[in-house]
């Protein structure tokens, strides 16, 4: 009993590494883009991580806390593609290093054959 | 002890949000910083061991006001554009 | 011994409420303002599941369902207001 809490233990504490590792992302990229996709990735799998973690330490809650990690998991993704996607509807600039753009190559392909 | 260094951070947190909201420019950028607001004051209330007061303060004070915020702005520029 | 390693989870999840902030206030354009308000309002979320533990009660994991839930309909919103299609 005591070595599962300990083990709880730890993968809260990866959990919040990783959520650190997203904002250390946020503050050190260059672009939009760039800083939506370290931010989302590496949170969504903190937050996962750190309820997981609570399962272990107390197993009363879990039906709460499973509830909640499908919540995030849904929810967390589709925000950030909702808001990748008006950024690049409202031309928002990319970074120097970019090397392909597929979507505003499509964009002006369909406006040639119109 | 641990609640106290929670309660310290978050309240930094929350006096830089409402400042920004009070004297920054861009008004989307406000509305947003006033939600943030009480997003953050909710956590304050949940330390105190009130958590019906923090599930009022985060629905009302963050889900109710942004959205009609942005829905009174709408209209409004929508009105703008019509008479023009 | 659990309950030191709690306490160090919690002040790394400090320190990245902390770092966010910083981009919301720095950040050059609003969407960046935005993106950083959303990872704030994530890294929140584990910190109240920890706050939970330690205080041992089960009904503050209500309060990180409705929360998760308001974020998320705050930043959808102001993402549509600004793709002017709401």
């Amino acid at each position: 009993m005591e070595t599962l809490k300990i083990i709880g233990a730890f993968i809260v504490l990866a959990g919040s590494i990783f959520l650190f590792l997203g904002s250390l992302g946020m503050v050190r990229m260059p672009d939009l883009y760039n800083r939506i996709q370290a931010g989302t990735k590496a949170s969504t799998l903190g937050t996962i991580l750190t309820l997981s973690g609570i399962i272990f330490l107390s197993s009363g809650w879990t039906g709460k806390l499973v509830i909640l990690i499908l919540f995030v998991l849904i929810t967390n993704p589709v925000s950030s593609h909702i808001l990748a996607r008006a950024a690049h509807s409202v031309k928002l600039k990319l970074t120097d290093k970019t090397v392909t753009d597929k979507l505003t190559e499509d964009e002006e392909l369909i406006n040639e054959k119109q | 002890m641990i609640y106290i260094i929670i309660a310290i951070v978050l309240g930094i947190v929350m006096i830089v949000m409402s400042i920004i909201a009070i004297h920054h420019k861009n008004i989307t950028l406000a509305i947003l910083s006033a939600g943030g607001v009480s997003l953050v004051a909710s956590i304050l209330y949940l330390l105190l061991a009130a958590p019906d007061v923090a599930l009022t303060e985060a629905s009302i004070g963050s889900g109710l006001t942004t959205i009609i915020f942005f829905y009174v702005l709408n209209k409004i520029k929508k009105h703008k554009h019509v008479e023009e | 011994m659990v309950n030191q390693i709690l306490n160090i989870s919690v002040i790394i999840i400090l320190l990245s409420v902390l770092m966010s902030l910083f981009r919301f206030i720095k950040g050059p354009s609003t969407f960046d303002r935005i993106a950083a308000f959303d990872t704030m309002t994530i890294s929140t979320i584990g910190l109240i599941g920890i706050i939970s533990f330690l205080s041992g009660r089960g009904i503050y994991l209500d309060i990180a369902i409705v929360y998760g839930l308001l974020s998320f309909l705050g930043v959808i919103i102001i993402s549509k207001y600004l793709e002017k299609s709401l």
